[in-house]
């Protein structure tokens, strides 16, 4: 009878040890994860390092699904960048080029205007209403780099919800699932 | 160990690496290109020049735009951004910066052009401080990669002036 309890116990305390091992294993992908994020933010100064660009404006340079790095910096901001702004009232930001810039001796401050390379005007009918100018606190980022498609998981996943729960059930059914 | 998941896994992973990897060749090449572009920017015409209702001065001209942006494209170029811009200085701002004209470039037999317009964008002063004001004109590129690191440079020409009567 002995020998049994023991077997038993050792199938126990196997079985305790590997959920352990996967609950680690999942914990460290999610923190590293979490890390990367962080990491980035911290390089690039900005709140969100990496957007996806949603609509064709800035065609043919950069189309709907591609991926643009962005960099926060205490430089001014100049004609020709491209720069990623939140505008009072619309919750999505948009990614633009600036074409006029106008910046104070005094205090330092900027008045931006911007426009999309593939749209007919410049951007005063998207700003909120009277707003003529940007100014710096409208400014998330500036883009430095780019990738071209990556985006496309992320438009597909926040347009089709079902597959965001597919690939977090696939994998998180293979994290469990797995034996080392 | 030898099951298809983990084969498809190693496949996927050693691949998306692969790709990384030479995206980031791609761009790292950028870097041993030096281009020698060229630029001559004139202003053929003063078309009119005034003083809206609000107080701020307009003014609108005819330029002659011509330019070698040849050596900028790479195998790794996309598309070059041009644009041509107005920069002074007033007494109210350090810098003023207003892009007059703007054209994307999609391939080198495309990067030696000139051409023959009114400025696009309105020439507006924050004011009323362009009366024989003193500007620069300065030719901006900006290089799209098809991966990578964006470049940009550009060229200042001074010594254009405005009238210094509205007309």
């Amino acid at each position: 009878m002995g020998w049994i309890g023991e077997t038993v116990e050792s199938i126990k305390s196997l079985r305790i040890r590997q959920v352990l091992t996967q609950g680690v294993s999942l914990g460290l992908i999610v923190t590293s994860a979490l890390i990367i994020w962080k990491a980035l933010m911290c390089f690039t100064g900005s709140e969100s390092p990496v957007v996806v660009v949603l609509s064709g404006s800035m065609e043919p340079g950069f189309k709907r699904g591609d991926i643009l790095f962005l960099h926060m910096s205490k430089d001014p901001i100049r004609a020709g960048e491209i720069v990623v702004f939140n505008v009072d009232g619309r919750e999505i930001p948009i990614v633009h080029r600036v074409i006029k810039v106008h910046e104070r001796k005094d205090t330092g401050e900027v008045d931006v205007l911007t426009k999309g390379d593939n749209n007919y005007g410049d951007d005063r009918v998207l700003y909120a209403h009277g707003q003529k100018w940007l100014q710096r606190h409208h400014i998330m980022g500036r883009a430095i780099g780019f990738l071209p498609y990556v985006g496309w998981v992320t438009i597909i996943m926040t347009e089709k919800p079902i597959f965001k729960y597919i690939l977090i059930g696939a994998l998180g059914l293979l994290v469990i699932t797995s034996k080392d | 160990m030898h099951s298809f998941g983990y084969r498809a896994n190693a496949l996927l992973t050693f691949a998306v690496t692969i790709l990384a990897f030479m995206c980031t060749l791609a761009s790292f090449s950028d870097n041993f290109n030096s281009p020698t572009p060229t630029a001559q920017v004139k202003v053929l015409n003063i078309n009119w020049f005034q003083k809206q209702p609000n107080g701020n001065d307009e003014v609108s001209m005819t330029l002659n735009i011509s330019a070698d942006l040849q050596t900028l494209f790479t195998w790794n170029t996309k598309q070059v951004f041009v644009f041509v811009a107005a920069e002074y200085e007033t007494p109210k701002n350090s810098l003023n910066q207003i892009s007059l004209w703007d054209g994307i470039i999609p391939s080198k037999e495309h990067a030696k052009f000139w051409i023959h317009t009114s400025n696009k964008y309105r020439f507006i002063d924050q004011g009323s401080n362009l009366r024989g004001k003193e500007f620069n004109l300065t030719m901006h590129w900006h290089v799209m990669p098809k991966t990578g690191k964006m470049f940009a440079d550009k060229i200042v020409m001074p010594g254009y002036r405005l009238p210094e009567e509205y007309r």
